[in-house]
């Protein structure tokens, strides 16, 4: 018979408010095998600590029962506590009698008695628990990060400062993401190329940086320190190595198409660098435009190429490399605003968007930073924006908001009246949010220095007389209908997740939200990792940010990624599956079942009656599999069994349950 | 009432608050809109629209509709407003610029309430200080209501809280030194 210990801790109130904790410790003084039981204000905290570690010792204890708050919260401190009094640390059980107990009962009666018999069942289950020992894994000292935006650039640097190779991957051409397509910057109004374009060029002359752009993640596998990577590389039809970006090719192209990168504002060719400044600034050819790849006629590039490197030929090619931790920095879309059918988004030209503006203002953009209406080209006297349009409104299922647009509008409404100075903005807001350093300051100067209207309410309808757009709103303070005759309307469009977000989580196995967006494994405690270990995120993928969030964010996951590799070896996962030969089938179920791909179907000779018979069982990698339980519940012998939960155990406890 | 050109009055009502803001040093380019102003103001309950909205109107360049209002008459200029506004607004003053506003340009709406600023700055003017039983009866006189609240005259009059003579400054030159700026200043009527 095991010496077992129960400790009951009071959580403060938390627990103790509901819970007799004494009387929980005084009737698990007669649970079978519990030699020594006592409760305590705060079991985690140092006291507490060493009040189970004398225990262990003046007791002689085999094993312990906490019961605490949830094992997610403090399971490891109770782990580490048995260890250093040396206890191997899964001999401890920790159960739950605050979360789903004291926290949602009233009666303190009923919440003692399911106290008692949540601690009965924890007692059970000790008694039939085994040490357990963790192997190690070796790390492969190697970063992936996913996105070259802003987040990804910065993450990269990082990672790649601290030693360790990085590859940094996107699926566009060129390096940049969304900041690239922005003019200036908030609240500092610094162009945001200046700032972007040299860490651009600092993380592709970095030595320990690969960039590979027109590239996308296809496949993962492995686990944690060693992820086996499958990335899809996209024909350019350009052999980049023999390309010296010379852009006679664009140049001499005859195909004109509107360019995504100036939001259909202006046109590029169909062979093409997105804009200027792009890294790697080598040409991609665009396989739908182009004639050549198309009708089969033309080839003007390669018969122009000084040296040869336009290859009609080429292929996607699939790559296959091994990384010790994923970076994931995917950024976002903007909002599609053809959803706000009233404010009459792509019928009506002069209804754009903020990254529309972005572009019109940019020197070099379509208009040579000019702001024109698209529709005459006029410059707009009147200019009205509107807040908050896909984001805070949940008919259009975005319930959150997007986090940056209060501060862009204020940006742009200050950036026209320096290009327009006749000019007048009317901002459409439902509250204006900016929580920021120095960003209120920068939105009352708008108002009070580059006369931005502030209008409080949300527009109801957009339309179109002669050659103006009638805004119909109301203002809700003045609580009277307003009607704003605009040159320019401009819809402050918020954030989305990339559409395809949800399959790279399923590709990489982490978790997102309703919307899209990447979890985070806790939203205060470990905002930068995902549940799957050594995937971590960064930037706007994870919800709405803005850059300087966004920068910060993505050195903190760097920070985390190459702590991650500075081990020499991690520590495998100890509860994992186990399969018992004996009874195993090997029908495979397990095999398909497993998330991880950490079981294999091997063959086994046994003895049979004299004879020797070849059959097939499974067989699980320690190091791949991560103790999910997927297996155990799905084999139909119960050969299955995860260490540290085995049906033996949970049966313990389903009968110590029943014994009341 | 259809709904307000905004873009019209916006702009074309630009000039009276560049004055507002000039002559009167009220800058309500500043106001947020939080309220705190109507919050703690003691005249309230007679106002039909409150100091906030009368802000707002002006925001919005609906000058004419704000000085019309009885509201800017109704204001008592405690300045509680003023002394509470979070960003240095002076909603008093902006009470004050408008009711001058509305005296410039014969818009006055509370007609004893207009008589009642003129005979106080009267006394002030002649006597140096207020000589409350002169206001009073000058106000009861000229307002038509000759008996109104004479009912709590004895009971004051008797215990020495009015008296019949006005007291008189120390000082009147001062006095009519001040009056004499402020209109040199101003330039209106008052």
């Amino acid at each position: 018979m095991k010496r077992i210990g129960v400790f009951v801790c009071h959580c403060g109130t938390n627990i103790a408010n509901t819970v007799d904790c004494a009387k929980v410790a005084e009737t698990a003084k007669d649970f079978p095998g519990v030699v020594f039981a006592c409760d305590y204000k705060y079991m985690c905290a140092e006291p507490g600590q060493v009040m189970i570690q004398e225990a262990i010792r003046e007791h002689n204890l085999d094993g312990y029962v906490v019961a605490a708050c949830s094992p997610r919260m403090h399971e490891p401190t109770f782990r580490k506590c048995a260890e250093r009094a040396g206890m191997n640390p899964y001999m401890v059980e920790q159960v739950n009698i605050r979360e789903q107990c004291s926290w949602v009962h009233a009666d303190k009666t009923k919440g003692t008695d399911k106290s008692i018999d949540i601690t009965r069942m924890g007692v059970a289950k000790v008694a039939q628990n085994e040490p357990l020992f963790s192997t190690t894994i070796p790390v492969t000292k190697r970063a992936l990060v996913i996105g070259a935006g802003i987040a990804g650039i910065q993450a990269a640097i990082d990672i790649a400062d601290a030693g360790y190779p990085v590859t940094l991957l996107d699926r566009e051409h060129s390096m940049g993401g969304k900041m690239a397509q922005v003019d200036k910057t908030f609240p500092t109004l610094d162009c945001s190329a200046c700032i972007l374009t040299p860490k651009m060029v600092e993380a592709a002359q970095h030595p320990n940086i690969e960039i590979v752009t027109y590239a996308e993640v296809q496949a993962v596998d492995g686990f944690v320190g060693n992820f086996d990577v499958t990335i899809r590389k996209k024909a350019r039809y350009v052999d980049v190595d023999k390309c010296t970006g010379c852009g006679l090719c664009s140049e001499k192209c005859p195909k004109k198409v509107a360019s995504e990168f100036e939001m259909n504002l202006g046109t590029r060719k169909a062979i093409y660098v997105p804009f200027p400044q792009a890294v790697p600034n080598k040409p991609v050819i665009d396989a739908k435009n182009c004639r050549f790849l198309v009708e089969g006629k033309c080839g003007v590039c390669k018969k122009v190429c000084p040296t040869g490197a336009v290859d009609f030929e080429q292929k996607d090619e699939l790559i296959v490399e091994r990384f010790g931790s994923i970076v994931v920095a995917t950024g976002f879309e903007q909002f599609d605003i053809s959803k706000y059918e009233e404010y009459g988004a792509g019928r009506i030209p002069d209804v754009i968007t903020g990254l529309h503006l972005e572009r019109l203002m940019n020197a070099s953009g379509p208009t040579m930073g000019k702001i024109k209406r698209p529709s005459d080209g006029k410059v707009p006297e009147k200019i009205v924006f509107i807040k908050c349009v896909g984001s805070r409104d949940e008919a259009k299922g975005r319930s959150y908001c997007s986090r940056a647009c209060c501060m862009y509008v204020a940006k742009h409404a200050t950036l026209i009246k320096e290009k327009i100075p006749t000019s007048k903005s009317y901002i459409f807001y439902m509250d204006v949010r900016t929580a920021g350093k120095n960003y209120e300051e920068f939105y009352t100067r708008a108002q009070n220095e580059y006369d931005a209207q502030y209008v409080r309410g949300r527009v109801s309808k957009i339309f179109q007389v002669g050659d103006k757009l009638i805004v119909r709103g109301e203002d809700s303070l003045l609580g009277r209908p307003v009607e704003i005759e605009a040159d320019l309307v401009v819809l402050a469009a918020g954030m989305d997740p990339q559409q395809d977000a949800k399959d790279l989580a399923r590709t990489l196995g982490i978790s997102y939200d309703q919307h899209g967006w990447f979890t985070e494994a806790h939203p205060k405690l470990r905002p930068v990792e995902t549940h799957t270990a050594g995937i971590f995120l960064a930037g706007a993928c994870q919800g709405p940010k803005d850059i300087p969030d966004s920068v910060a964010q993505a050195s903190a996951a760097a920070v985390k990624a190459a702590g991650l590799l500075s081990k020499k070896e991690l520590t495998a996962e100890a509860q994992t599956a186990r399969c018992d030969e004996a009874y195993c089938s090997g029908c495979g179920l397990c095999v398909s079942i497993c998330p991880y791909k950490a079981i294999e179907l091997k063959r086994i000779s046994e003895r049979v009656h004299g004879g020797t018979r070849e059959r097939q069982v499974s067989s699980v990698n320690q190091g791949l599999c991560q103790g999910c339980g997927a297996c155990s519940v799905a084999c139909p012998s119960s050969a299955m069994n995860l260490k540290g939960f085995s049906n033996d155990q949970i049966l313990a406890e389903v009968d110590a349950l029943c014994q009341r | 009432m259809g709904p307000v050109q905004l873009s019209t009055t916006v702009v074309s009502s630009q000039g009276f608050r560049d004055r507002l803001k000039e002559a009167y040093g009220a800058d309500i380019s500043l106001c947020y809109q939080c309220g705190k102003c109507s919050a703690g103001c003691p005249a309230a309950f007679a106002m039909e629209h409150t100091v906030r909205q009368i802000i707002r109107m002006v925001q919005a360049g609906l000058i004419q509709e704000a000085l019309h209002t009885y509201s800017i008459w109704a204001c008592a200029g405690c300045e509680t407003c003023s002394s509470r506004c979070p960003r240095q607004v002076d909603p008093a003053k902006v009470m004050e610029a408008l009711r001058i506003e509305a005296k410039n340009q014969g818009l006055v709406s509370d007609q004893e309430a207009d008589l009642f600023h003129d005979l106080f700055l009267q006394s002030v003017q002649s006597n140096g200080r207020l000589h409350e039983v002169g206001l009073m009866a000058r106000f009861n006189i000229l307002s038509r209501q000759i008996f109104k609240d004479a009912i709590h005259a004895p009971g004051l009059l008797s215990q020495g809280k009015l008296s019949i003579l006005p007291h008189k400054n120390q000082n009147p030159d001062a006095v009519a030194r001040i009056f004499a700026n402020v209109k040199k200043k101003r330039g209106g009527n008052k």
